[in-house]
């Protein structure tokens, strides 16, 4: 068996195992404190969340898992985070360590990369939950702090934004471009809109590649 | 039966399970994919040195959600916000989630078991279908990639390209989006299109210009003194370089 037939096993073996315990939580919580939710208010609640949440979760599974390779997608699922972390964090080390996302190689990098992160992750939250109430009197103390922490994803992607346009300049001017001046004159898009526009910036740039592909096999007589 | 309380030992415990579980799941395809590396010839220093940026990458994001756990702890207590935050969702979900559940129960904040066990239900099930359609999807999208590398190497290296690019570039307007056309309600309660002009609305444009412009420093220094050592560090320094400035300029535009 191959080792992307036998990830793909492990990985759904895991699934099982990680979905169990995640589903089992709130059941465990209703039986150890004797408390069920009323299914009128729960369903309520639910239908605020799912309306959104769900057709975005798919959307993310199928855009995402190409990026992240077999390994990375089972794992990234699970431990969540992942356009703040875990892609960027993926994508990062496959440029540093030279591989591409397609390779054999790219498959093992982001599979590091992913696990490390999410062990990482686990880690630090840890120890801001052991350490939480010296943290929370120090940001009394020193509110301004949150000014850093809200700003993380800008800080990510600027870096980012940076490389990917410094390398891949023709590919990625037009999207980066289009992508900046419909999010400033469309007022339906906003913060909430991300997980929706990520495919469809997607699917713009890939078709905006193939035409520059096309262009460049033809100069070349490849067609 | 246990008594309730949000802080109850109990749910910190199961809480720990849970978490126990992922960390043995991340550290089993750790090992897996090192292995398949060393197979595939792969130089350990490059392996380890993966390993060791991705946990420094980790470092500003991770407190960050950090900081997301803390935004929860007055509505929910620490356990629960421990556990979603640690695994599964994002601050993105999981507070939107939360005010869901507390709105359906008419309250804004937990004061007995009840309410808890169903915030807890809506969060886990609100986000029920990515955790279930990665594991029954993946197989097939990743055997379809590799049908369209099989055919054409060169363009599938481009569409993955092209697909990273088309993230991106929708973050960076996510990042700017603050700035943008919204609806004010005039005096006559007509809508009519404005901008936003506040300068607060600015901040994390600029420090995406920061973050890019440290970037930019760092690929100059490296390609003129040849530190090959900056490479790794590049991304890191931009993005905490970055985020320490976000105090000031916040400090200076809010007060």
């Amino acid at each position: 068996m191959s080792y992307i037939n036998k990830m793909h096993r492990w990985g759904r073996i895991w699934a099982v195992v990680t979905c169990t315990m995640i589903f089992a939580f709130p059941f465990a919580l209703a039986i150890m404190f004797g408390a069920w939710p009323n299914l009128g208010v729960f369903l309520k609640g639910l239908f605020g969340v799912a309306v959104t949440f769900w057709p975005v979760g798919i959307i993310e599974v199928i855009t995402y898992t190409p990026m992240l390779g077999v390994g990375g997608t089972y794992l990234s699922f699970v431990t969540g985070n992942l356009t703040s972390l875990k892609v960027p964090c993926a994508l990062d080390a496959m440029e540093k360590a030279e591989v591409k996302a397609d390779s054999d190689e790219g498959e093992v990098i982001s599979t590091i990369a992913i696990a490390t992160s999410s062990i990482m992750t686990i880690i630090i939250i840890l120890i801001g939950v052991i350490l939480i109430i010296p943290l929370l009197s120090l940001m009394e103390q020193f509110p301004q702090i949150t000014y850093a922490f809200d700003n993380v994803l800008p800080a990510l992607f600027g870096g980012l934004g940076v490389v990917y346009l410094s390398r891949y300049f023709k590919i990625a001017i037009l999207p980066m471009t289009l992508m900046l001046l419909l999010f400033v004159f469309v007022p339906y898009l906003n913060a909430g809109m991300v997980g929706i526009m990520i495919p469809v910036s997607m699917i713009i740039t890939i078709i905006y590649s193939r035409v520059l592909y096309n262009k460049e096999r033809k100069a070349n007589g490849e067609e | 039966m246990f008594e309730f309380s949000i802080n109850s030992p109990i749910i910190f415990a199961m809480v720990a399970m849970v978490l126990g579980v992922v960390v043995a799941q991340s550290i089993f395809f750790l090992v897996k994919a090192y292995k398949r590396g060393v197979e595939l010839g792969i130089e350990k220093s490059v392996l380890n040195d993966t390993i060791k940026r991705s946990a420094i990458f980790t470092i500003a994001p991770a407190v960050a959600i950090f900081m997301g756990v803390v935004s929860l702890v007055d509505m929910l207590g620490v356990a629960l916000p421990w556990l979603r935050l640690s695994i599964i969702g994002a601050v993105t979900y999981e507070l939107p989630a939360a005010e869901q559940a507390l709105a359906a129960l008419g309250v804004d904040r937990v004061s007995n078991a009840t309410q808890y066990v169903t915030i807890a239900f809506v969060m886990t099930f609100g986000i029920a279908a990515s955790l279930i359609a990665a594991p029954i999807t993946c197989k097939k999208i990743t055997s379809g990639m590799m049908k369209i590398k099989d055919k054409d190497k060169k363009w599938m290296d481009l569409l993955m390209t092209s697909m990273f690019v088309g993230m991106l570039s929708t973050f960076l307007g996510y990042i700017v989006c603050d700035l943008g056309l919204v609806f004010e309600t005039l005096e006559d309660g007509t809508k009519s299109l404005a901008f936003h002009y506040q300068l607060e609305h600015w901040i994390p444009v600029f420090i995406l210009i920061i973050s890019a412009a440290l970037m930019g420093i760092c690929g100059i220094l490296l390609k003129k003194f040849k530190w090959k050592w900056l490479n790794d560090y590049a991304l890191p320094i931009s993005m905490i370089g970055s985020m320490a400035l976000a105090i000031p300029i916040s400090i200076l535009i809010k007060g």
